[in-house]
């Protein structure tokens, strides 16, 4: 069939094309390591100072409670003065004073105030610090509360599915699709743009071949090894950051195809609009890049989005196939729960690739 | 029959004539040349030929099929090799040969015996493992011809098959086309080489997307019947050609490689001493002066300059 000797020839290029296997096995695996370990929101060792005026067993108790809790690293015990110089000279990020009447108060039952100094020039990094500093105080107050005096209602939190509030759990599922999404889209931009700019396609083209049998045979390569690039990033994933793999994994691979088949399709659409490996490049990187990194719910959660901007994701395929693998990878959970998306990510492939073969059957006679 | 029979064929972009009703035919068997400067409307005329591209307007139908109304149908019937060897040069030899194999559907067997049949003809036997990328020029374009004739078409449309090789290569070339005629297969070459022009049986100058002059070569010389041209090598040509324009006898000159040729308005051999005499008298040292045969050269600059004027 002519379908398969498109194919095979394709196979065999790419097998011989190092710049492609590098856009598709490479970059990937860099991607990954690079932002698996800088994209963390984690925040560990924060240097604290402490500005202890008890020095008293109850005083020490509280400071072993931060050092122990494997957040903080104590740097320094300081007075007030010092305080403002450190937290200046950015030598420390948080300061814990305990006031010189805090052993006493807790004896008398009476109650017993610290103070927690943050640097707040990042937010973000100041209000998990708070919420570490609060986790441990109150931790450390229950052992003073006398157990018949328990407040009357108690919120014990906890948080499903990624217990440790992990940011790897979260990001990786947005790491797997951005990969994939870059990968796929431009690797078949480019194949068929080459195609175009060497003039193989114009020698294609005056064979007895029709557009459909030309984009089918070329894109079925890439579909399988950016399948096979996408798995291995699940896989790795699973390995260096821990992501558990509750579900099934034939549903992810169902995810994971309809995804990819989308992005071939959005590459094909590319490549038929595109007549040098430039500028396919260019434009396979603003339509896969971007809208993955930034509009599909990878680092910035859809909800807090301005309603224009929400309206745009509805186009971003990676939106949905982010809600898929969270819920397949994470939860475990079923296809009643994202089985809109899955339909979602059909219809993006159905309109892409239709656009992509009337625009390249065009082009073909 | 003819192999392609061509009526008014017009093609047009926007408001641009790139092929403007041309009209010809082309006889089984026949190595059929289209002469023409770049952008004359050559490679349009083959690419609508060849069912790449509509017509605006106009016939043409090649080996039976009409190729507005079935262009599959003569992709099916031809081979076509284009000015870029258009092989994939990360594929060896054998894998090029193959996939166009495949390409054209040919099965198994037939696909064996053809592969054999371009190794051979090509002189690439033993070369098979090859990378395409690592050939010499001469034998990758022998190659391409080979994957362009592998389902072993009657017409063969060949857009500028000899850019870019060496004198040599393209002499062997021209002896591969010659086989393939001398076998019946029908071949249709564009070229701007005009030497490579008189190995073919028919010549047909295009000259801004109309056809300017059809024949044979020897036909085409008739064009300068009653006239003579004289070939001069002179000392100082530009200075020689600018004396030789004030002439009264001389009809035109144009430079030809280091020489000047002039076309005298009679035919009169007797006429080159004379014209000696004057540019020698004029100081312009004349190493040599001769009536030579209109070269294709000649006929080419003279369509062109009569069609421009038109």
């Amino acid at each position: 069939m002519k379908l398969i000797a498109i194919a095979r020839k394709e196979f065999r290029q790419i097998g011989r094309d190092r710049r492609t296997l590098l856009i598709l096995l490479f970059v990937p695996a860099f991607i990954l390591l690079l932002f698996g370990y800088a994209l963390n929101f984690d925040i560990r060792h924060v240097r604290l100072a402490v500005d202890d005026r008890d020095r008293s067993a109850a005083s020490r108790s509280l400071i072993a409670a931060f050092v122990n809790s494997g957040y903080f690293d104590l740097v320094a015990e300081v007075d007030e003065k010092e305080t403002t110089r450190l937290m200046d000279r950015d030598e420390v990020r948080a300061v814990l004073v305990i006031p010189g009447d805090f052993s006493r108060a807790l004896r008398t039952g009476r109650p017993a105030p610290v103070q927690v100094l943050l640097n707040g020039d990042n937010a973000t990094t100041a209000t998990t610090v708070m919420g570490y500093s609060l986790t441990i105080i109150r931790g450390e107050s229950a052992k003073y509360a006398p157990p018949s005096a328990a407040p009357p209602i108690t919120i014990e939190p906890r948080i499903w599915y990624n217990p440790e509030l992990r940011s790897a759990l979260f990001l990786v599922p947005g790491l797997i699709a951005y990969i994939a999404m870059i990968t796929a889209v431009v690797s078949t931009a480019l194949s068929i743009v080459r195609e175009k700019e060497r003039g193989t396609m114009e020698q294609v083209r005056m064979a007895p071949l029709d557009a459909a049998s030309f984009v089918v045979g070329k894109t079925i390569p890439y579909f399988v090894v950016s399948l096979a690039s996408a798995l291995g990033i699940v896989v790795v994933s699973m390995v260096l950051f821990g992501m558990p793999m509750r579900g099934s994994w034939l549903l992810l691979l169902a995810a994971l195809s309809l995804f990819l088949v989308g992005a071939l399709g959005l590459g094909l659409m590319i490549s038929s609009i595109a007549d040098t490996q430039q500028v396919a490049f260019q434009v396979a990187l603003l339509v896969s890049f971007l809208p993955t990194l930034m509009l599909s719910g990878f680092v910035f959660p859809i909800a807090s989005m301005p309603r224009a901007l929400q309206l745009v994701t509805y186009a971003v395929p990676a939106r949905y196939f982010l809600v898929a693998l969270r819920a397949i990878v994470l939860k475990g959970a079923g296809l009643e729960v994202y089985w809109t998306d899955l339909l979602a990510l059909a219809g993006f492939a159905v309109v892409v690739l239709a656009l992509a073969s009337v625009r390249l059957q065009r082009q073909w006679v | 029959m003819n192999a392609i029979s061509v009526t008014n064929l017009t093609r047009t972009f926007g408001d641009f004539v790139a092929v403007d009703g041309v009209t010809f035919d082309v006889q089984e068997g026949e190595v059929f040349g289209f002469l023409g400067s770049n952008g004359a409307g050559k490679s349009t005329t083959i690419r609508m030929l060849c069912g790449l591209l509509k017509p605006t307007s106009g016939i043409a139908v090649v080996g039976g099929v009409d190729v507005g109304k079935d262009p599959e149908g003569v992709k099916q019937r031809i081979g076509y090799m284009s000015q870029r060897f258009s092989l994939y040069e990360r594929l060896t030899v054998d894998e090029n040969i193959r996939f166009f194999g495949g390409v054209y559907g040919l099965d198994r067997r037939r696909l064996d015996a053809r592969r054999r049949f371009v190794l051979e003809m090509a002189g690439l036997a033993g070369r098979e493992r090859m990378r395409t990328a690592d050939l010499a020029g001469g034998w990758r374009q022998r190659l391409a011809l080979g994957c362009a004739i592998l389902h072993e078409p009657r017409i063969v449309f060949l857009d500028e098959p000899t850019g870019g090789v060496d004198a040599l290569s393209r002499r062997e070339f021209w002896r591969l086309i010659d086989q393939l005629a001398g076998s019946g297969v029908t071949v249709l070459v564009t070229t701007h080489y005009l030497d490579e022009a008189e190995h073919c049986n028919r010549i047909a100058i295009i000259h801004a997307g109309r056809l300017a002059a059809l024949g044979t070569t020897a036909e085409l010389k008739q064009l300068f019947a009653g006239r003579t041209i004289v070939e001069i090598h002179a000392g100082n040509p530009v200075e020689a050609m600018r004396l030789l324009d004030t002439m009264p006898e001389i009809e035109k000159t144009s430079v030809f490689g280091t020489a000047v040729h002039a076309v005298l308005k009679a035919d009169g051999a007797g006429a080159a001493a004379p014209i000696a005499d004057r540019l020698e008298r004029s100081g312009i040292r004349v190493a040599g002066i001769a009536p030579v045969q209109p070269s294709l050269e000649d006929v080419f600059l003279e369509v062109v300059e009569h069609a421009g004027q038109s």
